[in-house]
This record gives structure tokens, C-alpha cells and sequence, in this order.
């Protein structure tokens, strides 16, 4: 279990990430964050965002439309 | 956030020409992402973008010169011939369909892009010719932009990874 959620369903880019940025500063160094998303650009997008931001994304899956994220806050 | 304002940091910066609902998203969509993503962001706002940093915004799109646009209606994408632009009202049927259609599909605003821009630190600097050639004043403006000019903007586009102009 991430130690937060994030829920951006219906949300369009860029918004899921913009949230993302918001919600990991909440997050305790090392902690983890679960991004609940349906844009499906979201999938290439989170992970060119925790390669440049250096988080890591520990989880990437798709479900229906629904797109989890587990990203674990590194920086 | 940026890092901070180690030589590490990579930095993007843009030239913002254009003033309609559709030209406005680009710039702002890669400024708050960029600065998501860590990067030092200046936009410099010049000629009809100048107006993107208005109090009030008033953005509208027009279907002149734009073959491309195409909004979905009816179930399928209706055309917008330059010939229709011609017809009063129609220009704000379309910009009101554009701005539906940014609701329906989640899609921030531009006040809300602008305002998360200036929360993580994107500068913003207003071309101080165009605030004199169409007359407007810093109270026109929102809180945040600085006044600079094309010398302004080339020092901060030789220090940049990334530099666009839209």
C-alpha cells in the first residue's frame, strides 16, 4: 500500500502531473505516492517525469482505464 | 520547484507572440511541466501574447485562417470553412465550443496554468515595447511579471537548454 493517494481521473494533461508534483511534496523522503489517472498519456508521461525529477516509479499498471502509478519519492 | 539556482539546473525559455485561447495553452502547458519537472522557466511576452498576462482574460479562438480545426459536433468533426468567420458570431460559437469542450474533458483553464506557473516560480517578463506600442500600464497586469526587453530575453536564451518560440 503507497503511503498516499492521488486521484486525477477525468483530469487531462498536463494536470495529472502538475497534481503529482503537489501531492510528492506531502510525501516523506522514501515514501510512496499512488497516482490514480485515465489519461493515457500519462503512462510515457510519469515516466519521463520520475527520470528527470529522479523519484522513482516503483509501479506502472493498467487496469480498464484506470492507470496506477507507485512513485517513490527519491528527491 | 527548481532546485535551486545550481548550474545544473536545466532552463527553458519562450517567446510567447500569440494571444488566443488556442495559442495560449502551449506555452503555458510546457512552462508548468517544466517547472514540474524541475527546470528553471522564463517566458518573455511579446506583441498579442502580451495580453496572455491581462487582469482579465478574454480568450477566444476564430476559425480565419485555420483549416485544421475541425470541432467534434454531431458525432462527427464539422469543418470550419475561412468563408463562415465572416458570419457574426461565429467566431464566439467557436470559442464558446472550444471552452465547453475544455471543461468536459478535464482540461485546466488558462487562469488556472497561469496561476500554477507563477506559484512554482516561472518568470515572466512583459516586452516593454509592446506594453508602450498597445498602451497598457502594470495595472492591466497580474501580480508577478517583470517589465524587460529583447535584451532581457536573449541573456536569459544563452544561458537555456531549451528555447522555443510559439
Amino acid at each position: 500500500m503507497a503511503d498516499q493517494t492521488l486521484d486525477v481521473k477525468g483530469l487531462n494533461c498536463p494536470l495529472p502531473i502538475l497534481r503529482a508534483k503537489k501531492a510528492l511534496k506531502d510525501v516523506t523522503m522514501g515514501g510512496t505516492l499512488l497516482v490514480l489517472a485515465t489519461d493515457p498519456g500519462s503512462v510515457k508521461d510519469f515516466e519521463a517525469f520520475c527520470r528527470a525529477t529522479g523519484n522513482e516509479l516503483i509501479e506502472s499498471t493498467t487496469e480498464g482505464n484506470v492507470f496506477s502509478f507507485v512513485i517513490k519519492r527519491m528527491s | 520547484m527548481a532546485d535551486g539556482a545550481g548550474s545544473n539546473t536545466k532552463k527553458l525559455s519562450m517567446i510567447v507572440t500569440k494571444g488566443s485561447l488556442d495559442w495560449a495553452y502551449p506555452p503555458f502547458i510546457l512552462a508548468t511541466t517544466a517547472a514540474a519537472m524541475g527546470l528553471e522557466v522564463s517566458m518573455f511576452f511579446t506583441f498579442y501574447g502580451l495580453t496572455l498576462l491581462k487582469k482579465k482574460l478574454d480568450l477566444n479562438v476564430t476559425t480565419l485562417g485555420n483549416p485544421a480545426m475541425a470541432m467534434p459536433m454531431f458525432g462527427m468533426h464539422m469543418a470550419m470553412p475561412n468563408i463562415v468567420s465572416a458570419i457574426p458570431g461565429v467566431d464566439a460559437a467557436a470559442s464558446a465550443m472550444m471552452k465547453g469542450l475544455i471543461k468536459k474533458k478535464g482540461i485546466a483553464s488558462i487562469p488556472e496554468l497561469r496561476d500554477m506557473a507563477l506559484e512554482s516560480d516561472v518568470e515572466m517578463i512583459a516586452c516593454q515595447m509592446t506594453m508602450d506600442m498597445f498602451e497598457y500600464t502594470m495595472d492591466d497586469m497580474i501580480e508577478g511579471p517583470v517589465l524587460g526587453g529583447a535584451a532581457t530575453f536573449i541573456e536569459t536564451a544563452t544561458k537555456s537548454d531549451i528555447n522555443l518560440f510559439i
